[in-house]
């Protein structure tokens, strides 16, 4: 409970804790803030790029589709894309990052060599290359960001379990005849989770906005996605005037992100108050 | 301190080697059947046939992998589909363009976001403090490229008080190309109208590009500044009645601007990432301008021949910053 009454005290972090459960009920509750789901779907030239009004609060479109409604069912993609690419990140990375620390020796600097190479490109080009010469859409991308966001985990996870594993405990439990895996996953991993849990909150903004350059670039989502960095592209043609149509997508990323950004700076300072980000 | 440097140095090449190999399995095993993927989506089984001979794609592959070695060490990325021109002379003549276009930003970053984070820390808790805080982590938050839309629209476009995109404005001649950067070379030959239109158009690209590690660069600033300043040395020299900003601008950066410093080597990778969106929106016609083209094209010679040169570029960045931090904190060497 002291934790939580830290945790509480930060005032930025529990305002990022609000943003990213309210982003969430958003994502969960689409079907219902967005029942007709042919206002973000279906073209309506008529009605096409309104400024907002009480009919449509965020405008519309270049097709007259609601903007608003484009936005919050967005969210849900964005929200799954970031889960799955950091999920999966996770996935390669916790065990490699595990094993190369625990058994260290030619196997370890194998594992640790070619996190190496992933991080010798920057995260995004990498990603850019990679989704390219997949097929083109959201799974290529998705794909393409977890495989080059793996790494990350790989070293965090690495620098930790090379602290823990000469710990006495280790020791102890080698002596007792508990197997390498068993204590690997079982003594080891609990020890070195926050710093992964750190990484992963902030990894979602970072991944929310990298997807959404992806998006932007057209190696992401494809239309008609009520994608995020789709929709800033695809309002390029129809700016200054109708700055509605990017503007919203826009604050919206701004905000998720920012979201994040803050949580998981608050569960940094928790976690590891040696790492005071600031007061 | 030599050990640490050669150490340093041999940790390049397996990893730039690696990223040889990554490229090449990127290049030939991912898309299905590369010789279809570049004959293009109308061609007949007989021309993929040819390209597949042509490019040797029907030997086997680790003698693919050697021809491949021995052209990327030769410089030779084959030609690009969409200027029809070797790629490694298009890399040439589009990099010097970003290279300008990142090193002011980092400048402008480094420089800013220095001050702000020092003034942050020194006026603590005081409304500056509090705004700096919210506007750096806003600053990390958001899209760069949503960013540049939103400055074109509002400085090129409403106000008009700055060019919405390109290098010079059009009619204004390239400066003697002697480096490739044009801010450079016009100074350089006393081409002071090219100068000011170069400056003119570089001030919003790199000003969009340059607020992620502003941020950054700020926040890290801050929080080093504000360690230091509770340091023993600090009181002592505060109450030997030093000036207050001599104490500051001496004593407390110089043992505040390490951390700082060891960012640059990241920021430079964010940079060149930022780049590629900003400069599709700016016309800069730098590197990212060539790739997202390219991307536009399924270009895959030219995107994995930036991505190996952008790998290249960012080892050797690195490599610099890593011994920077050794010769202002020899501690680091020693650790190794």
């Amino acid at each position: 409970m002291l934790i939580l009454k830290k945790f509480l005290r930060d005032i930025p972090a529990v305002l990022g804790f609000v943003i990213i459960a309210l982003v969430i009920i958003i994502a969960l509750a689409s079907p219902l803030l967005v029942p007709d789901r042919s206002v973000a779907f279906d073209s309506n030239i008529l009605a096409r790029l309104q400024p907002p009004s009480a009919e449509h609060w965020f405008g519309t479109d270049n097709l007259g589709r609601d903007i608003l409604a484009r936005v919050i069912l967005g969210t849900r993609g964005a929200l799954m894309i970031a889960l799955s690419v950091v999920g999966l990140a996770i996935l390669i990375g916790v065990p490699l990052g595990l094993v190369a620390g625990y058994k260290g020796g030619l196997l370890g600097d194998l594992i640790m060599r070619l996190t190496d190479v992933f991080l010798a490109v920057p995260q995004l080009i990498l990603a850019v290359a990679l989704a390219q010469l997949l097929s083109r859409g959201i799974t290529s991308a998705m794909l393409a960001l977890a495989l080059t966001y793996w790494p990350f985990f790989a070293r965090t996870v690495y620098g930790e379990t090379r602290r823990v594993r000469t710990a006495l405990f280790v020791e102890a439990l080698q002596g007792l005849g508990a197997g390498d895996w068993r204590i690997m996953l079982a003594h080891v991993l609990p020890n070195v989770a926050s710093p992964v849990i750190v990484r992963a909150t902030i990894g979602m903004g970072f991944t929310i906005l990298t997807a959404a350059v992806l998006g932007f670039l057209g190696v992401g989502a494809t239309p008609p996605d009520p994608d995020w960095g789709l929709a800033i592209a695809e309002s390029r043609e129809y700016l200054p005037e109708h700055w509605w149509f990017a503007a919203f997508p826009g604050l919206a990323i701004l905000i998720t992100v920012l979201g994040f950004n803050l949580f998981g700076d608050g569960l940094r300072d928790l976690v590891d108050p040696k790492l005071r980000r600031s007061r | 301190m030599f050990l640490y440097l050669l150490r340093r140095v041999l940790l390049i090449i397996p990893a730039l080697f690696g990223l040889l190999v990554l490229t090449f399995v990127m290049l030939r095993v991912v898309p299905t059947d590369p010789a279809a993927a570049l004959a293009g989506e109308n061609s007949t089984v007989e021309q993929i046939e040819a390209i597949r001979k042509s490019y040797g794609f029907d030997q086997p592959m680790y003698v693919q992998f050697w021809v491949y070695l021995k052209q990327v060490l030769t410089g030779d990325f084959g030609t690009s589909l969409y200027t029809n021109r070797p790629v490694a002379d298009d890399v040439f003549l589009f990099l010097p363009a970003t290279i300008e276009l990142t090193f002011v930003a980092l400048v402008f970053a480094s420089v800013s976001g220095v001050l702000i984070g020092t003034l942050a820390a020194v006026w603590h808790n005081s409304l500056f403090d509090h705004t700096v805080r919210i506007v750096t982590v806003a600053g990390l938050a958001v899209a760069s490229f949503w960013f540049a839309i939103l400055l074109q629209m509002l400085f090129a476009m409403q106000l008009d008080w700055l060019p919405l995109r390109g290098r010079l404005s059009t009619g204004m001649p390239a400066p003697p190309g002697i480096s490739g950067f044009y801010l450079i070379d016009s100074l350089v030959t006393g081409n002071f109208r090219i100068f000011g239109d170069a400056l003119w158009h570089i001030l919003m690209p790199a000003f969009t590009l340059s607020l992620g590690g502003l941020a950054t660069i700020a926040r890290f600033t801050r929080s080093a500044v504000l360690d230091t300043m509770q340091k023993e040395f600090v009181t002592y020299e505060t109450a030997a009645g030093y000036p207050r900003w001599r104490v500051v601008a001496i004593y407390v950066l110089r043992n505040s601007l390490v951390t700082p410093v060891t960012q640059i080597g990241l920021l430079f990778g964010a940079l060149i990432s930022s780049a590629v969106a900003v400069e599709a929106i700016y016309d800069w016609p730098g590197i990212g301008s060539y790739m997202v083209q390219a991307i536009f094209t399924s270009d895959y010679k030219s995107i994995l021949a930036v991505t190996l040169i952008v790998g290249v570029i960012y080892a050797i960045v690195n490599l610099v910053v890593d011994l920077v931090h050794a010769l202002i904190d020899p501690r680091v060497s020693e650790q190794m």
